[in-house]
């Protein structure tokens, strides 16, 4: 099958079973790959009710066509799979190397289910797939666990590792690889370790089919060309994503004490340039990506000296402003304590910055943080409660629950700061003056994440003001972005550098010998995008609109300053946002999928079922 | 001859392992490639580059006489190589690389292939038909 390994590697960790089977036709012609096959495996084996942290649900690592091939940044893995964080659908990717790695071992996808006996670790070296003992490893730092493997195995290994955030279940644990790029979404690292899997170890030395090499060299040879000669890609190089935080800051984007605010003040400590002078050592790309936006750091807090991949924007929003830190060599640190932990930044900022909030309004004390001065610009109360959240002591059995929880337990008050969409911590763009990019936020399929659907420029370029029409793009985006995830390719050659579709549309039968025009494709993202509503409308009778609904604070409070200051959006605009937005989806004023709807993206079985459970009408 | 590489600049992308397989093998296979990019990150927060430097001290250990020297370049004979890994052991830059696959050392072809291609323009000076193709 051009385009793919041809084989799906089931792992069974409660038996101790490894098996594989072939990819099957019907699958790559629905799904194509990455978050297309995480999306139908999660929704076909993990059953309604499942605990995330069980046996039954099912962690899905999946590549894609395009990965691991001579073109830019064939790079990403997609990791899926019942989220603890928001018992729907979950899933996050990654780049670095492992994608591909996992295609010339002669796989697609390997599903994990079934847990453990005893800590284990996943050696994949071509045909020989073996459960390993991983007593050695249990307790030590994503990063560390990553360093022995690579010094046991070989640097040929491509390793994806926890940190003990995601052995103890902290519903943000990432996963880690490639000495600091992280699958940092959904919890995917707590659901690895619920299983009690440590670390995936791959290594495979067979070569990809192609449908037609030539052609492929032909399109690539464009596509690098115009990457090259592109004069943005030197600020990519020398910034990475680092560069964005000033930008958003401008905008009236990033996301500050707790999203409180959007602009940051004392942002020209956080900026990418700051960054390059003072705390950057070295530059590091995800596999054949010209851009190498990682940016190795080195940086120093209390007499320690660490080095560490980032931090990168989210990071930085994350940490840096919305905790109210005052370096970027401090967020750099933090970025570190996080890395090693196994904590998703995104979250773990949103959860630290939410715990700093309530302590200055006395929602919380000292006796309830265990002592901790939870003061925002503080590095040490980040720190610390990092550490306790990773060790689930004291409040940090709380807080790894999320900002959700915790905000159940500290009351009213604290709910409507609760950053959050179905359970799932803020990236980071704060959107009261962009309604698209909100509303992208409000619909994401995981929760609050940016990257399905990114359109804060939309807003910029239309009216920030305006609400009608802003559902459409959004609806566009949430088609396209997440394709790019299916596919097993980086997307920022096309967001940030204006890369063309069309050269991925052409890509696309050159790589597979597949005649799918890219409205095909599109048409296939739009049915995963259904898929993974569908499974959150099976998995509880009450889901729909109201958790399409954003925090309290987003439409009671107006933006306190910066450049949007005084500007709002109300709950009539986020209704009308949500009510034109299930319009064009084809779902109910509820925000269930129509049974035509998944009849004409031929999801079917789904509609019955859903049917017959009387989810649907 | 032979590639004068400025590694500290290395990010480690690998694209030059994986067009070196396909300009080399036909084939999308960065282990069936003549250049190898080693990961230091986690002591030194850099990569290496192990390529071939055509420094010819692998021919006279070949009991087989299948590697020789051509306008500057170090050629393996995959007619006359039994693949025996002398020359391998043999390498001061550990630059001959084996794959299950392959019945002979695969190595550096002094192609240029990744050179055009590496995005930091790293991989050095080739022969001067290159010139002005370089990338950066």
């Amino acid at each position: 099958m051009y385009g793919y390994a041809g084989n799906i590697l089931r792992v069974d960790l409660s038996c101790s079973k490894v098996s594989h089977e072939p990819l099957t036709e019907e699958l790559v012609h629905n799904y194509i790959g990455g978050r297309g096959f995480g999306a139908y495996y999660v929704y076909k084996e993990v059953p309604p009710g499942a605990d995330p942290y069980g046996p039954a649900n099912k962690l899905v690592i999946a590549s894609g066509p395009f990965a691991g091939l001579l073109l830019p940044s064939g790079s990403k893995t997609s990791i899926s799979a019942k989220s603890p964080a928001t018992g729907i659908y979950g899933d996050s990717n990654v780049g670095g190397h492992l994608a591909g790695e996992l295609k010339y071992a002669g796989i697609d996808a390997v599903i994990v289910g079934g847990k453990a006996e005893a800590p284990s670790y996943l050696l994949i070296d071509d045909d020989k797939v073996e459960i390993r003992g991983a007593g050695h490893l249990w307790g030590l730092g994503a990063i560390k666990t990553e360093e022995v493997l690579k010094e046991e195995l070989g640097d040929e290994f491509q390793i994806a590792t926890i940190g003990p955030a995601g052995e103890k279940g902290v519903v943000f644990a990432c996963i880690n690889h490639d000495f600091g790029r992280q699958a940092g979404r959904c919890g995917m690292g707590a659901v690895m370790g619920s299983k009690n899997l440590k670390a995936v170890a791959v290594r495979g030395t067979r070569s990809v089919p192609v449908a037609d090499i030539d052609g492929l060299k032909d399109v690539s040879a464009v596509m690098f060309r115009e990457l090259m000669a592109n004069p943005a890609l030197k600020v990519w190089q020398d910034l990475g994503l680092a560069q964005v935080t000033t930008w958003a800051n401008s905008i009236g984007a990033l996301p500050t004490r707790n999203f409180r605010q959007n602009f940051y003040e004392a942002v020209n400590g956080l900026s990418g340039e700051l960054m390059k002078e003072t705390i950057v050592v070295g530059d590091k790309a995800c596999f054949a990506c010209p851009m190498a936006t990682g940016k190795l750091c080195k940086a120093s807090f209390r007499g320690k000296t660490v080095l560490v991949e980032g931090p990168e924007y989210e990071t930085t929003a994350l940490i840096g402003s919305n905790c109210a830190l005052g370096s970027i060599e401090e967020v750099a640190f933090a970025n570190y304590v996080c890395d090693e932990l196994g904590l998703d930044t995104i979250s773990a900022g949103n959860v630290v910055a939410f715990t700093m909030e309530c302590f200055e309004k006395g929602i919380i004390t000292k006796d309830d943080t265990g002592g901790i001065e939870a003061k925002f610009g503080s590095l040490d109360a980040f720190c610390e409660l990092a550490h306790k959240i990773a060790a689930r002591e004291g409040i940090g059995d709380l807080l790894a629950q999320g900002v959700a929880t915790a905000a159940e337990a500290w009351g009213e008050e604290s709910r409507r700061i609760a950053i959050h969409v179905k359970g799932l911590e803020w990236s980071g763009y704060e959107s009261r003056g962009a309604p698209s990019m909100m509303l992208a936020y409000m619909t994401c399929d995981i929760g609050a994440h940016h990257n399905r659907a990114w359109s804060v420029t939309h807003d910029i370029a239309v009216g920030r003001d305006v609400i009608k029409g802003k559902a459409a793009k959004v609806v566009e985006f949430q088609h396209v972005r997440p394709l790019f995830d299916c596919l097993g390719v980086c997307r920022l050659q096309w967001v940030e550098l204006g890369l063309p579709l069309e050269h991925y549309a052409r890509l696309y039968p050159v790589v597979t010998g597949r005649d799918d025009s890219w409205e095909d494709l599109l048409v296939k993202s739009e049915r995963i995008w259904n898929l993974t509503r569908a499974f959150a409308v099976r998995e509880r009778e009450d889901f729909g609109r109201k958790d399409d609904w954003p925090p309290g604070r987003f439409y009671e409070e107006p933006v306190p300053d910066g450049p949007l200051a005084g500007f709002g959006i109300t709950e009539q605009d986020l209704n009308t946002l949500l009510d034109e937005y299930y319009e064009l989806r084809g779902w109910d004023v509820n925000g269930r999928p129509k049974e035509e709807t998944l009849t004409r993206l031929g999801l079917e079985d789904v509609a019955t079922e859903l049917r017959e459970m009387g989810r649907i009408l | 001859m032979g590639m004068d590489i400025d590694m500290l600049r290395c990010t480690g992308c690998k694209l030059c392992q994986i067009v070196c397989s396909v300009a080399n093998f036909g084939e999308n296979n960065p282990k069936k490639s003549g250049i190898r990019i080693v990961s230091r990150l986690f002591t030194e927060a850099r990569y290496d580059v192990i390529v071939c430097d055509h420094c010819g001290e692998c021919i006279d250990v070949c009991p087989f006489a299948a590697i020789s020297l051509d306008s500057g370049v170090v050629t393996i004979d995959p007619e006359l190589c039994t693949n025996c890994g002398i020359c391998i052991d043999a390498c001061p830059k550990g630059a001959l690389f084996t794959h299950p696959e392959v019945g002979h050392p695969i190595k550096c072809t002094l192609c240029g292939e990744c050179e055009r291609l590496c995005p930091r323009g790293i991989l050095g000076a080739l022969a001067a038909s290159t010139e002005g193709e370089v990338a950066d």
